[in-house]
């Protein structure tokens, strides 16, 4: 196993109610890159990203972040896991009881232990960097979906993650604001952030993605460089569901 | 831009006022019918000198408000400690570290005896059984019973309650907390709780109104507060009216908590359709 890659997902198993979801599933994400995830809704995308950051435990297998934290020992503190990786979810979960400055502050200021003016400063250039800035004093109940993910997206940056999950965070969105949002992660991208992406927007993964991987029936079944990977797969369930979501 | 059709407007008005006017005769119909009827059947002096006596009711109404004072004294030292007790009952029993299974045992036995043994028989319990015992250092004072056994009664309630709204955040909003990096208290205590007690500040607020109503149970242990004072001034002149006069009293005091209870739960209701998305 190459020693380099950020993130290091081995021989993962996990089950539902004795339905099986990951059946074994490896992964090796580089430092600095965009490894996209897709497949057809069920294939377990999301559940590899949870289990990811702690938020699943493993039935089987092993998630290593950075070669030395393992986040499928037992022992492991999960918060010290979570404060290494972002994430951010389909339905957004802004904390409807704070404005959206507090949203952003609320990890920074409780978990980091830093001072609240540093905090909002921060967070204020984080929303200036997204256009986001005139919303600060907001409750999330008055922004729009796109905005609303936006701000999810700066309230896990806040935290200062080495690494970022994206779990379809434009399934939920209108149409016309998904842009805004992809813009966003585009930008992360290309300031070197490690980003996992699970997406059904396969222009967007050709564009963004260093690697694409298809995921069907809980394990990797087929990976690699975007032009690649879409021009000439090799697995007839890859043509297949290329097909079908184009 | 918004458009009315003038014409239309002023139909709609007409009918508006014709309505009202309908509405305000039958009620003044309705109103002549029933005091007629009820002053002319033949028991309704005897009922007038019994229950709404004038002089009767101003001798005594001093006298009732005087020893409403110590219901009011009750419920606002009960009303603080049944919220703080709720809350941590309902907190203790959301736990799942297995270190916490003692308190989360006793958490979920206390409910369950005290929302199901009658408010009163626990007054009954503690008020003579407590001084009974004649213990150094254990207070005999009915009031201290008295209000003891209503915190305990309305605390298994309360909590109650308070799971209840725990509950009523979605778990997704745990999640994000979590992957946060925020531990479980701090989950708690930032995110899931604000929101919970947000959610049930109405039946929180009908639980008040039931408390104040059963500051009268402690009646039942002797000290004089509005109910035994109004059972007191019955007994010596054998007129009902100072039971009226308590009963007055306490409804101005229910009645505006009722209507601040109902405007609540209506900008409850409008904030959570609001906050739908988020």
């Amino acid at each position: 196993m190459a020693n380099d890659s950020y993130l290091n997902v081995l021989g993962v198993w996990k089950s539902f109610d004795g339905h099986p979801v990951l059946r074994g599933i490896d992964l090796e994400v580089p430092a600095h890159s965009a490894t996209v995830l897709i497949g057809a809704s069920g294939s377990g995308k999301s559940t590899l990203l949870r289990c990811v950051n702690g938020l699943e435990a493993v039935d089987a297998g092993s998630v290593t972040i950075d070669g030395e934290l393992e986040v499928t020992d037992f022992n492991t503190d999960l918060d010290a896991v979570r404060r290494r990786v972002g994430i951010v979810f389909q339905s957004y979960n802004l904390f409807p009881h704070m404005k959206v400055l507090d949203n952003i502050t609320l990890g920074p200021v409780k978990v980091l232990k830093r001072n609240v003016r540093q905090a909002r400063d921060q967070a204020m250039e984080l929303l200036k960097r997204f256009g986001l800035d005139s919303k600060a004093q907001d409750y999330p109940d008055r922004l729009s979906g796109g905005q609303a993910q936006r701000v999810a997206i700066v309230r896990a940056l806040a935290m200062e993650p080495e690494i970022m999950l994206f779990d379809e965070i434009t399934s939920a969105l209108d149409p016309m604001l998904v842009g805004e949002v992809l813009d966003s992660v585009r930008e992360l991208r290309d300031s070197g952030m490690t980003i996992v992406m699970a997406t059904h927007e396969m222009n967007f993964a050709r564009e963004v993605a260093d690697t694409v991987c298809f995921l069907n029936n809980g394990i990797v079944w087929e990976q690699g460089a975007p032009e690649e990977l879409f021009g000439n797969p090799k697995q007839a369930e890859t043509r297949n569901f290329l097909s079908r979501v184009r | 831009m918004v458009f009315k059709d003038p014409m239309r407007q002023e139909q709609s008005r007409k009918k508006a006022r014709r309505d009202a006017l309908i509405g305000m005769a039958s009620l003044i119909t309705f109103v002549i019918v029933c005091v007629v009827l009820v002053t002319n059947s033949s028991g309704w002096s005897t009922f007038q000198e019994t229950f709404f006596n004038g002089d009767q009711f101003v001798e005594s109404f001093p006298t009732l408000l005087q020893a409403f004072w110590l219901n009011v004294r009750i419920f606002l030292i009960a009303e603080p400690i049944i919220l703080i007790l709720g809350l941590l009952v309902a907190l203790a029993r959301t736990l799942r570290a297995p270190v916490f299974l003692p308190l989360r045992m006793i958490a979920t036995l206390y409910v369950d005896v005290f929302r199901g043994v009658p408010t009163i028989l626990v007054i009954f319990l503690l008020g003579f059984g407590m001084p009974a015992l004649q213990l150094q250092g254990v207070p005999s004072d009915a009031i201290f019973w008295g209000t003891a056994a209503l915190v305990l009664s309305y605390g298994a309630y309360v909590a109650e309650v308070f799971r209840a709204g725990i509950g009523s955040v979605h778990p997704s909003q745990t999640m994000a907390a979590r992957s946060l990096g925020l531990s479980s208290f701090q989950t708690n205590r930032y995110v899931v709780l604000p929101q919970a007690i947000r959610n049930v500040m109405p039946p929180l607020l009908n639980d008040f109104i039931s408390l104040q109503k059963d500051t009268a149970l402690v009646a039942v242990l002797g000290p004089i507060e509005v109910l035994r004072r109004a059972q007191i001034d019955t007994s010596s002149n054998f007129n009902y009216t100072p039971y009226v006069g308590a009963a007055l009293i306490f409804i101005a005091l229910t009645i505006p908590m009722t209507r601040f209870a109902d405007w609540v739960q209506r900008r409850t209701a409008k904030k959570r359709r609001a906050g739908g998305v988020a």
